[in-house]
């Protein structure tokens, strides 16, 4: 069905409903419970959960397929994102022409950045895009400051007035879709458990199966074909007589297009750009993203996108006070010595577990996220004693 | 695994027909009853605390973690009371806020807009926070402001000494009690002009963000009109950490006065390497090589070391000072983490406080009443003489520290020296001042969401 073999299918439905039902999905804890501390389900993390996910999902095209290592893919988001944010102070206040103009300019950004990067490959090619995102990062921060705001980054202000709107005077303009502004925010109350379907989540989330859905189609097709050719022998290509720039160019161009569209999608979301979303941090935070979820596969780099954003953003939040709540029924010497143990691995040590959590899944699992679910699934799938293993592979939770 | 997927869609499928009907009732309640954002229900108040916690400025994050934990359990009753009893205001009753006991939840910026915004957000979004504070860096002051106003919370400005954040980015529900780029520049002027004299050549290295600009307009503008002459000024990027080949050129200038417009380590750097060279010893047209930095803090001239001494600067606050409330935050600060505060940690203190007490007379923690209690709120007793909270911008207005490296330092927190406490009436301007973005900078209306 739409072009998709049953398998595929069957994923492509999986991530639908997986996105669709994310605010039960990922609010399992009941609000009083202490436990609530590890809900996520509210909407700016759940808008972040998908945004990155369409940015990790182009980012595996490039890098899963073709096997070029980008380390200056924020460059694209950010980029996207000031397209997007001008587009909402100067034009309009909807958000689709500012996420389309978020696309566009990425992508022509990435044609020159691709065209120059990939007269090499390799440690060359990494260190190049590297250095043009550097680049970027700081002509946004200093020099292009009248362009980008500089540090302090680009705001709709009471005195923006975009041509297709018509705001009250000293009305802060919000970005909608056709009216709907992207904070409203639907709230559903059953018992103890408090469930919130955000507008802009969804908006976020239709993009992201669309961009899922371009993805497999990517994946299976031809140029797909193409590109995991480049990744085996590149050389061999040339032998055959097959010019794989002009197919690596593509792969490029397409994959800085997914990240314009997730700036772009940022923006629309929370109407803010600064120049720190090009920090080379940020390029590699995309990197551990996909290797973390599985290199190569459709939905690794979603599954990625979303572990390392929930530990971002649930574990740096848990601070002393936390922990001795926890513990409180423990014995006084117990518990100060347990807070002292976990204390380290979250709050502001957060990226402490990550760098483990990380160095254990490319150690143990060098398949990613991925792998560790078809083990799981094939151990079920022995038990179970039917070879439908690859049912459940497919079906790894998000969270 | 799929399992789970198709028994919570059971769930939901007779969960939420069933269900429904009976939380059809809670489904509007749940937004129309409150009157404004995460108005507190229960027993208690939620405060979110963003404070940089990884990335350059986490010294100074932690240090205003510190300082807002003890607020807290002053506000709660707990210790002895710290500046509550000092503040000219005494609707604060030591039972937390309106009654309700205070809790917080502390969230990490790290120094950046992004990732401030994403924690703030889910302090008022998920944690149900009314109010949000904190922050080093003025880039994350603006965001966050700017967040605050679109989500219908107060947020209090911890250090930020940008004129943007209360100049050409001011929010109605954004407040800023730390000085201010031009407050920095009006104070030192003078005291430069007394002790070096007024025909002086001064040459700029700028950090080359927001805030650097901002304070070279405003130590240029001020030392200008005392007669000083600006030789040159260059920007410097953020992340340089030698700065050997901007000193260099220095000299051949013909300035005589170098001044840093450099914050935390980026001062530390280029203080230590300036020094190095030996510009303090030389003689040009005739006169000491003198070295100046605007705004000084003591985490930095920890950093700088020995280099410090005899440098003025400016400053917020600092633990030496004398005055009852000073004393008294120092006394209980000190008991609980064993050393004295920093300017930091007296802001982020100081702010919590203020906000306590503007709920208490606002008899509500509905921004829009709030933001009328702050405004135009004349207050004392909080280590920074009387002061003003102004209706136009949101700015406290107070005396301003200048300040000078010790020369002989008795303990490593002991490094600056009071020179002289710049009066309010020097440090106050207009606010329509073209440093302050002009006549187009507008409050807007206080927004208290919902």
């Amino acid at each position: 069905m739409l072009g998709l073999d049953k398998k595929d299918f069957r994923l492509l439905v999986i991530v639908v409903a997986l996105t669709m039902l994310a605010p039960f999905l990922l609010n399992p804890f009941p609000e009083s419970s202490g436990l609530a501390q590890f809900n996520a389900g509210y909407p700016d993390l759940m808008q972040r959960f998908v945004i990155f996910g369409i940015f990790a999902i182009g980012f595996n095209i490039l890098f899963g397929l073709t096997g070029y290592l980008s380390f200056g893919h924020a460059a694209f988001l950010g980029v996207g994102s000031y397209a997007a944010i001008w587009m909402m102070k100067l034009v309009t206040l909807n958000v689709i022409p500012a996420i389309i103009m978020g696309v566009i300019f990425a992508g022509i950004f990435a044609l020159a950045v691709g065209y120059i990067s990939l007269r090499r490959s390799g440690i060359y090619f990494s260190i190049l895009t590297l250095a043009f995102a550097q680049m970027s990062y700081a002509l946004a921060y200093s020099v292009l400051t009248p362009i980008t705001g500089g540090e302090t980054g680009l705001q709709i202000k009471a005195t923006d007035r975009p041509i297709l709107s018509n705001l009250e005077p000293g009305e802060i303009g919000r970005a909608n879709l056709f009216g709907m502004d992207m904070r409203t925010s639907f709230e559903l109350g059953l018992g103890d458990w408090l469930f919130t379907f955000n507008s802009g989540y969804y908006i976020a989330a239709v993009f992201m199966i669309l961009a899922f859905y371009l993805s497999i189609r990517i994946f299976r097709s031809p140029f797909g074909t193409m590109l995991r050719a480049v990744k085996s022998n590149q050389t061999r290509m040339y032998y055959t007589g097959l010019n794989a720039r002009p197919y690596t160019l593509a792969a490029f161009v397409i994959s800085g297009m997914y990240a314009g569209l997730a700036g772009g999608l940022l923006v629309a979301m929370d109407t803010q750009a600064g120049p720190e979303r090009m920090f080379w941090t940020a390029s590699g935070e995309v990197v551990l993203m996909t290797i973390l979820g599985g290199v190569g596969t459709l939905i690794g780099p979603v599954l990625g996108a979303g572990a390392i954003k929930y530990m971002e953003n649930i574990l740096s939040k848990i601070n002393k006070d936390i922990l001795h709540q926890w513990f409180a029924i423990l014995p006084d010497g117990i518990e100060n010595f347990l807070v002292t143990i976990v204390y380290p691995f979250v709050g502001k040590g957060w990226h402490l577990t990550l760098g483990i959590i990380f160095m254990a899944v490319v150690i143990f699992l060098p398949g990613g996220l991925v792998e560790g679910g078809q083990r799981i699934a094939r151990l079920f799938g022995r038990k179970k004693a039917k070879g439908d293993a690859e049912e459940a592979t497919q079906s790894t939770p998000a969270e | 695994m799929s399992k789970t997927d198709l028994t919570r869609r059971g769930l939901l499928k007779t969960g939420a027909v069933a269900g429904a009907g009976v939380a059809l009732p809670t489904i509007f309640t749940a937004q129309s009853a409150s009157a404004f954002t995460n108005e507190p229900t229960g027993g208690s108040v939620t405060l979110g605390f963003n404070v940089p916690q990884t990335g350059p400025y986490a010294d100074e994050g932690a240090d205003e973690l510190r300082a807002y934990e003890l607020a807290v359990e002053h506000l709660n009753g707990g210790g002895d009371g710290g500046m509550m009893s000092t503040f000219s205001s005494k609707a604060l009753q030591g039972n937390g806020i309106l009654g309700k006991k205070v809790e917080y939840v502390t969230g990490d910026t790290q120094t950046k807009a992004d990732a401030a915004r994403a924690s703030a957000k889910s302090m008022i979004e998920k944690d149900g926070a009314v109010m949000i504070t904190g922050g080093s860096s003025s880039g994350v002051a603006v965001a966050v402001q700017a967040l605050c106003q679109e989500a219908g919370v107060i947020f209090m400005a911890g250090l930020t000494h940008s004129n943007d954040t209360t100049g050409k980015d001011r929010k109605a529900n954004g407040f800023r009690h730390f000085f201010n780029s031009y407050m920095s520049g009006a104070a030192l002027a003078p005291v430069l002009a007394g002790a070096y004299g007024t025909d002086r050549k001064a040459y700029h290295l700028t950090a080359d963000y927001n805030w650097g600009y901002t304070t070279e307009e405003a130590v240029k503008a001020s030392t200008e009109a005392l007669g000083w002459e600006t030789v040159a000024a260059v920007k410097t990027p953020l992340t340089q950490t030698d700065f050997s080949s901007y000193i260099a050129p220095v000299l051949q200038s013909g300035a005589d006065t170098l001044v840093l417009n450099h914050y935390g380590g980026n001062m530390v750097n280029s203080l230590t390497n300036a020094v190095q060279f030996g510009l303090r010893d030389k003689q040009v047209n005739g006169k000491d090589f003198q070295i100046i930095v605007p705004l000084y803090s003591r985490l930095m001239a920890k950093g700088a070391g020995a280099n410090v001494k005899g440098i003025f600067g400016s400053t917020n606050w600092h633990w030496s000072l004398q005055d009852e409330g000073s004393k008294a935050f120092v006394k209980s600060f000190g008991t609980k983490y064993g050393f004295p505060p920093s300017q930091a940690a007296h802001t982020c203190y100081v702010q919590a406080l203020l906000y306590a007490d503007a709920v208490e007379r606002a008899g509500s923690f509905n921004p829009c009443a709030v933001v009328e209690a702050l405004e135009g709120f004349e207050f004392d007793g909080m280590g920074n003489g009387k002061t003003l909270y102004r209706a136009d911008d949101h700015q406290c207005f107070k005396d301003v520290l200048v300040v000078k490296g010790k020369e002989n330092p008795d303990s490593e927190f002991d490094l600056l020296e009071i020179v002289e406490v710049t009066p309010v009436d020097q440090v106050t301007y207009a606010p329509d001042h073209p440093q302050m973005g002009g006549a187009e900078a507008t409050l807007g209306t206080c927004n208290p969401g919902a």
